[in-house]
């Protein structure tokens, strides 16, 4: 299983390398400059900011330059902020995005499952409803939508929620909130067909037919075969809390990553912006992989040696 | 639970007035109407039908496995015990202990997720309470009992890394744990390869006579009641509508369609194998059946009385009984 585990993380390292190379590519053809500003800076200086961040060198030695950087883990200097390098920025901003987001997986995992079990268990009942009209809603509404709306509503018209800012749990409930909504309706929507299927398969039939007490066949023969589907959906739910994450945390001004990769990819942050495109890549790159070391310890029909 | 006091001639299984509906959106389906029938201690019970008739419905009703949409009402009763809708603690004490179940289909009846070690002692744990160690080592022994070579090896393994046939065997092997008086096996072999259908049945009468069960055994196929069964119950349309001793019924049909099956059934004559007739028509609709006799759509006898009057199940004695107006009909040439 470890060396399966090494192999996999080996076999990332050239998808990684694509994502690298490709967005190096792409941030340069945005057009305009880091240096285009309203007030034009004297060609002097821009001459030596030029230099200073080797821009005048060919694009292919600028990119060789920047992989051997990262190869040290260093994503090279802000061109926003001279005087601190990308690294440090991302360690400032990093663990901040990584609490919203973690806890906006944990609470649509917990959600997603427990509505969707809920919802199946009461098949045609009145909860089994509210809950898929529920993630119906959930997954028709666009963040982007959501998070404006739940400000309004909670933040300025009820004032029981902090808006922006961010430093104590009371700001966090909300983007939290936005995040994990549109995966806890898609979490219980798999959960709950997937639950729908298990409950008559013929396994949990013949678990039945053994008279085990109910609660054996709901947890070992039930619940663990549906949750399978929810395992394979942890890769994309994870990219997709990622990217809602930039979104997200523009919307409620916090200082996570999310911030910084918009305000760099507005002010033309080359650096900025493709230290945090590799980071998510390599994020997703890495859940997708833990995701896939989970389904085959609960599938044993899938056997990686 | 009070024990219930049993003579020796105490049925094992006691079906009565039973009857199983399923709430669809286009009506109600009668799957089941007004079955009756025992299951003596040891006996071997053939229940035969075309495709729909309600064979499995009915054992579904009785072990509590209805689907969702699916309500049983009369009465069911294992060694006298009333079981029919009772609350699932209670039924878990019968399913499983003193009446199992397999089923058509070997390769999906098994959990794919469990060794076939966790699937069987977890039967051993529930009812008799004994621990991880002393089940897993009787498993083995009762896998050794259906043929399974390497037992001890094998019961570490998880269902997709056995054969149909082996998986039929794991399944027969759980059933058996705890010694049930009643095993009900609903079309065991259909699934499987023809020689290793005859496997399957033959390890059962050999069971069967090592250990006194009693079997209900589903088919369509009339040649395995020939070979294995003490009587048969003949069903159409929900309903039960010849009932007799094995050897009466392929000599004496006495309902058109038990004919028909008879009929239908492929026999050796002296061009090998063929089949000779099968039964025009088609299967009563369950959400709206017709007044009188189901069967009179199909049936070449079929006269006034039929559309108007429903032939009740009655008993022509000698253990025999059918459901149709016709005066009783004679040998088969
Ligand atoms: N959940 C359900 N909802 C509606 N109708 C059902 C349901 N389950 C079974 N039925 C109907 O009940 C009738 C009897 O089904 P049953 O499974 O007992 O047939 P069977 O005699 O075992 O046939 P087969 O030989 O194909 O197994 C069938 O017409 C079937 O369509
Ligand atoms: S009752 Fe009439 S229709 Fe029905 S089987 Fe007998 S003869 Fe045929
Ligand atoms: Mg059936």
């Amino acid at each position: 299983m470890l060396s399966y585990f090494i192999r996999r993380l080996a076999g990332a390292i050239p998808t990684l390398f694509l994502i690298i190379a490709v967005s190096f590519v792409l941030v340069r053809l945005a057009p305009g400059g880091p240096f285009d500003k309203e007030r034009k800076v004297p060609a002097t200086v821009e001459a030596k900011l030029i230099e200073k961040y080797h821009l005048d060198e060919p694009l292919p030695q600028q990119f060789a330059r920047y992989v051997a950087g990262l190869a040290q883990g260093d994503f090279g200097p802000s061109f926003k902020y001279p005087d601190r390098s990308v690294s440090e920025l991302i360690g400032i901003g990093f663990p901040v995005s990584l609490t919203l987001g973690l806890s906006a997986i944990a609470l649509a995992l917990a959600a997603g499952i427990g509505l969707g079990i809920w919802a199946a268990l009461r098949q045609n009942t009145w909860i089994d409803y509210l809950c898929v009209g529920t993630a119906m809603l959930g997954i028709a509404i666009p963040n982007y939508v959501f998070a404006p709306l739940m400000t309004l509503v909670f933040g300025l018209m009820l004032g029981w929620l902090p808006v922006n800012g961010w430093g104590e749990p009371r700001h966090m409930v909300l983007p939290i909130l936005a995040l994990a909504i549109p995966q806890v309706a898609t979490i219980t929507r798999l959960t709950r067909a997937s639950m729908l299927e298990v409950l008559n398969s013929n396994f949990v039939r013949t678990a039945r037919a053994k008279g085990l007490p109910e609660m054996v066949t709901l947890l070992r023969h039930t619940i663990r075969a549906a949750l399978l589907p929810v395992v394979s959906y942890l890769g994309p739910a994870v990219a997709n809390i990622v990217t809602g994450s930039v979104i997200i945390e523009e919307i409620f001004r916090i200082p996570g990553i999310g911030r910084y990769f918009v305000q760099g990819a507005i002010n033309r942050d080359y650096t900025m912006v493709l230290g945090v495109t590799i980071l998510f890549g390599a994020l997703i790159i890495l859940c997708n992989l833990i995701a896939d070391l989970c389904y085959s310890l609960l599938d044993p029909k899938v056997r990686y040696d | 639970m009070t024990t219930p006091q049993f003579s020796a001639m105490e049925p094992v299984l006691e079906v009565a007035g039973l009857n199983t509906l399923f709430a669809t959106p286009e009506g109600d389906v009668r799957a089941v109407s007004d079955v009756a029938f025992a299951i003596a201690r040891g006996e071997t019970l053939g229940i035969v039908g075309e495709s729909g008739s309600g064979k499995s419905q009915i054992f579904m009703s009785v072990m509590g496995l209805l689907a969702r949409n699916g309500r049983a009402s009369g009465s069911v009763r294992v060694t006298g015990t009333e079981i029919l809708n009772a609350p699932v603690a209670e039924l878990n004490r019968v399913r499983g202990a003193r009446m199992s179940m397999i089923f058509q289909d070997p390769m999906t009846s098994l959990n794919p997720y469990l060794t076939v070690r966790r699937q069987m002692t977890e039967v051993l744990m529930t009812h008799k309470g004994l621990g991880e160690e002393a089940a897993a080592q009787a498993s083995i022994e009762m896998l050794e009992r259906v043929q399974i070579p390497e037992a001890g090896r094998r019961i570490g393994m998880y269902p997709h890394e056995f054969s149909g046939g082996m998986r039929q065997r794991v399944m027969i092997a759980m059933a058996l744990l705890c010694g049930p008086e009643l095993l009900i096996a609903d079309e065991p072999t259909t699934a499987l390869d023809v020689t290793v259908q005859a496997q399957i049945l033959d390890l059962l009468m050999q069971l069967k006579r090592d250990t006194g069960m009693a079997i209900a055994l589903i088919t369509h196929d009339l040649g395995v009641i020939a070979g294995l069964a003490d009587r048969v119950i003949v069903m159409y349309g929900g309903r039960i509508v010849e009932q007799a001793p094995v050897r009466d019924i392929f000599r004496r049909p006495q309902h058109p369609y038990t004919e028909g099956l008879l009929k239908s059934m492929p026999r050796l004559d002296e061009h090998g194998v063929t089949r000779l007739q099968t039964i025009g028509g088609q299967p009563p609709n369950l959400q709206n059946l017709p007044s009188g006799c189901a069967f009179r759509d199909r049936c070449a006898y079929a006269f006034d009385l039929c559309a108007a009057e429903r032939p009740d199940l009655t008993s022509l004695g000698e253990g025999r009984a059918r459901a149709c107006h016709l005066p009783q009909l004679g040998e088969v040439a």
